[in-house]
C-alpha cells in the first residue's frame, strides 16, 4: 500500500504510479479496440434501416397482440417433442460423455500422451460447433423429426458434461483412492468405490444444468427442421402469423423458467 | 459350549438417495417417462438406414478442408465475427452492471429487484436464434443485428451471475465501509466491487468465448459473421470450404479458452 509524501504530509494511495499507469494504459487499448471494432461494424451497417427500427418495433408489437390462444391445441405436441428432445438428449450425451471425461482427466486417463488430447479435441469440438449447426448436417444425414434433433442435442453436449465431469474427476481425493486402492481392490472396484461416489453429486448437477441449457436450445433446431416447437415458430414466423409466435414465445418463456426452476431445486437438493 | 449364530451381515454401498421412497420414486417416474418419450418419438429407421451411407459420404466432402479457394470471404466472415464478439461483449456487460445491481436482492428495493428479474428472466429465455430473427427484421440484415443479439444474451447472462455473487458477497465488509461514512457510490466501489471482480472478469471472458461460438450461428439467420458465411457455403454444397470454416472456429475457440484460462488464473 504505498504512501506518498506530499508537503510534508502523508497521502494514502490505492496503487503506485507505475501500477496505475499501467492500468490507465490496459484501458486506453482496450478502449481502442472497443471503438476501432465498432467502426468497422458501423462501416457495415445500413444506418438507415436501424433508425427506423421503433417503426418497425411498434408495428410489430401492435401485430403481436392480442396472442392467439386457441392456437394453444397445436401447440401440447411440438411442447412434448421439445422436452423430448432435451431429455433424451442429455441422456445421449451423458452416456457419451462419462468415458471421454474419464479419457480427459489426469488422474484417470490411460494415456495422457495419446488418449487425452483425443479426449479434449472431442470436447472443444463438440462445445464449439452450435447445436443449430449440428442439426443442419444432421437433418442431412438422419431425415428431418425429433431424432435428428436428439442427436443434435446430444453430440453438442457432450463437450459441456464431460469438461465439467473430467473437472470433477480431476479434483476428488486422492487419499480415498489410496485407501480403497490399499484393500486390493480391482481397478474397476477402485472407479466404481473410489472415484465414482466423490464425483456423484457433480454429476447429477451437471446433468439437470445441462437439462435446463438444452430445454432452450431445442426450442430453436426446429428452425432447421429438426423438430420441435421450432418447427411451429418457423411456420408462424413465415406465414406472418404473429399472434401465434407471440403465443409461441409465451409458451417458450413459461417451459424455460419452469425448467430453470426444477433445475435450481434439483441442484439445491443435491449439493 | 453352545453356538451362537451371528446375524451374517454385510457392508452395502449406500445409496445415493437416501430416502428410499424417493429413490423408487424417482425410477418408475423415469421409467415411465422414457416409455412415453420413446413411445411418441417417431424414428423413420428406413429413412436413417438410408441415409447413414449417405451421411459417410456427406463426411467424406467435408475432406480435405479447401481453406484456399474462399480464403478471402472465410476470413472476412472472421474479421466480422470478431468485431461482433468484442463489440457485443464490451456493451452488454456495460448494461448488464446496472440491471445485474437492481436484481441483487440485497441491494435493491423490491419493485426495482422484480423489475431488473424479469428483464433478466425475457432475455436469458430466448435462445440468441430466435432473438436474431426479431433483431434481424426490426435492424435489418448485417453485423448490427447480430451486435444487438448478442449483447442481449450477454446481459441476460452476465447480469444473472453478476446479481448471484453480489447476493453471495459478505456483509461484514459492506458494513464496515458503511460505518466509515461512505456514500452509495463509494460503498459500492469499496465494498461490493472488489469482492465480486475476481470472479467477474473470469466470467467476462468465459462470455466472450460464448459470444464467439453464438456469432457463428446468427448468421445463419441473417445476422452477419461468420455464420452467413458458413450457411453460404452449406447452400453451395462446398463442404470443403464449411470444413475449413469449422475448424477456424474450433481453432479460435480453443485459443481464446486457453488464454481465458491463463487470464484467470492471473486474476485470482
Amino acid at each position: 500500500m504505498p504512501v506518498l509524501q506530499a508537503d510534508g504530509r502523508k497521502i494514502w494511495q490505492r496503487r503506485e504510479r507505475g501500477k496505475q499507469l499501467a492500468i490507465w494504459g490496459g484501458w486506453l487499448i482496450a478502449t481502442a479496440i472497443f471503438v476501432y471494432c465498432w467502426q468497422l461494424i458501423s462501416e457495415k451497417t445500413t444506418w438507415f434501416f436501424v433508425l427506423d427500427a421503433h417503426v418497425q418495433a411498434a408495428d410489430l408489437a401492435e401485430r403481436m397482440v392480442p396472442p392467439k390462444f386457441s392456437y394453444m391445441e397445436q401447440l401440447w405436441q411440438p411442447l412434448w417433442d421439445t422436452i423430448n428432445i432435451a431429455t433424451l438428449g442429455t441422456l445421449l450425451a451423458l452416456v457419451l460423455a462419462v468415458p471421454v471425461a474419464f479419457c480427459a482427466a489426469r488422474n484417470t486417463t490411460p494415456s495422457r500422451a495419446f488418449v487425452r488430447p483425443v479426449a479434449l479435441f472431442i470436447i472443444v469440438s463438440s462445445r464449439s460447433i452450435n447445436s443449430l449447426i449440428w442439426a443442419l448436417m444432421l437433418v442431412a444425414i438422419v431425415g428431418p423429426g425429433v431424432f435428428a434433433g436428439v442427436i443434435a442435442i446430444g453430440l453438442r453436449s457432450i463437450g459441456f458434461c464431460a469438461k465439467l465431469l473430467y473437472e470433477a474427476i480431476e479434483e476428488i481425493d486422492e487419499t480415498q483412492v489410496e485407501a480403497v486402492t490399499a484393500t486390493g481392490a480391482s481397478g474397476p472396484q477402485v472407479l466404481s468405490y473410489g472415484i465414482v461416489p466423490q464425483i456423484m453429486p457433480a454429476f447429477a448437477g451437471i446433468s439437470v444444468f445441462r437439462w435446463d441449457i438444452n430445454i432452450r436450445e431445442s426450442t430453436v433446431l426446429g428452425l432447421v427442421g429438426a423438430g420441435g416447437i421450432g418447427l411451429q415458430l418457423n411456420a408462424s414466423i413465415l406465414s406472418l402469423a404473429w399472434t401465434e409466435v407471440s403465443l409461441i414465445l409465451i409458451v417458450i418463456i413459461c417451459t424455460v423458467i419452469l425448467s430453470e426452476w426444477v433445475s435450481a431445486k434439483v441442484r439445491h437438493a443435491i449439493i | 459350549m453352545a453356538e451362537i449364530s451371528l446375524p451374517s451381515r454385510r457392508w452395502k454401498k449406500p445409496p445415493f438417495i437416501k430416502s428410499a421412497r424417493l429413490r423408487w420414486a424417482l425410477g418408475i417416474g423415469a421409467a415411465v417417462y422414457l416409455a412415453l418419450a420413446f413411445g411418441t418419438m417417431e424414428v423413420n429407421w428406413g429413412r436413417v438406414a438410408e441415409g447413414l451411407p449417405r451421411g459417410i459420404n456427406f463426411v467424406a466432402a467435408f475432406f480435405p478442408p479447401d481453406f484456399v479457394t474462399r480464403w478471402d470471404e472465410i476470413a472476412d466472415g472472421i474479421y466480422e465475427s470478431l468485431w461482433m464478439t468484442v463489440t457485443s461483449t464490451v456493451v452488454g456487460i456495460a448494461l448488464s452492471i446496472p440491471i445485474g445491481l437492481g436484481a441483487a436482492r440485497n441491494l435493491a428495493p423490491r419493485p426495482v429487484y422484480l423489475f431488473c428479474r424479469g428483464i433478466l428472466a425475457v432475455s436469458r429465455s430466448f435462445q440468441e436464434i430466435i432473438l436474431a430473427i426479431f433483431f434481424v427484421k426490426l435492424f435489418g440484415f448485417g453485423p448490427f443485428a447480430g451486435f444487438v443479439t448478442l449483447s442481449v444474451a450477454t446481459i441476460g447472462f452476465y447480469g444473472k451471475l453478476l446479481a448471484e455473487d453480489i447476493e453471495d458477497m459478505d456483509p461484514g465488509q459492506a458494513e464496515a465501509v458503511r460505518a466509515t461514512g461512505a456514500s452509495w457510490f463509494q460503498w459500492l466501489n469499496y465494498a461490493v466491487q472488489p469482492q465480486v471482480m475476481p470472479r467477474m472478469i473470469g466470467l467476462g471472458l468465459y462470455r466472450f468465448d460464448i459470444n464467439f461460438r453464438e456469432s457463428a450461428v446468427v448468421g445463419i439467420v441473417g445476422g452477419g459473421g461468420i455464420g452467413a458465411t458458413l450457411n453460404t457455403a452449406f447452400d453451395r454444397y462446398e463442404f470443403e470450404s464449411a470444413a475449413a470454416i469449422l475448424l477456424i472456429i474450433i481453432a479460435i475457440v480453443m485459443a481464446v479458452e486457453y488464454t481465458s484460462g491463463y487470464v484467470r488464473k492471473w486474476v485470482q
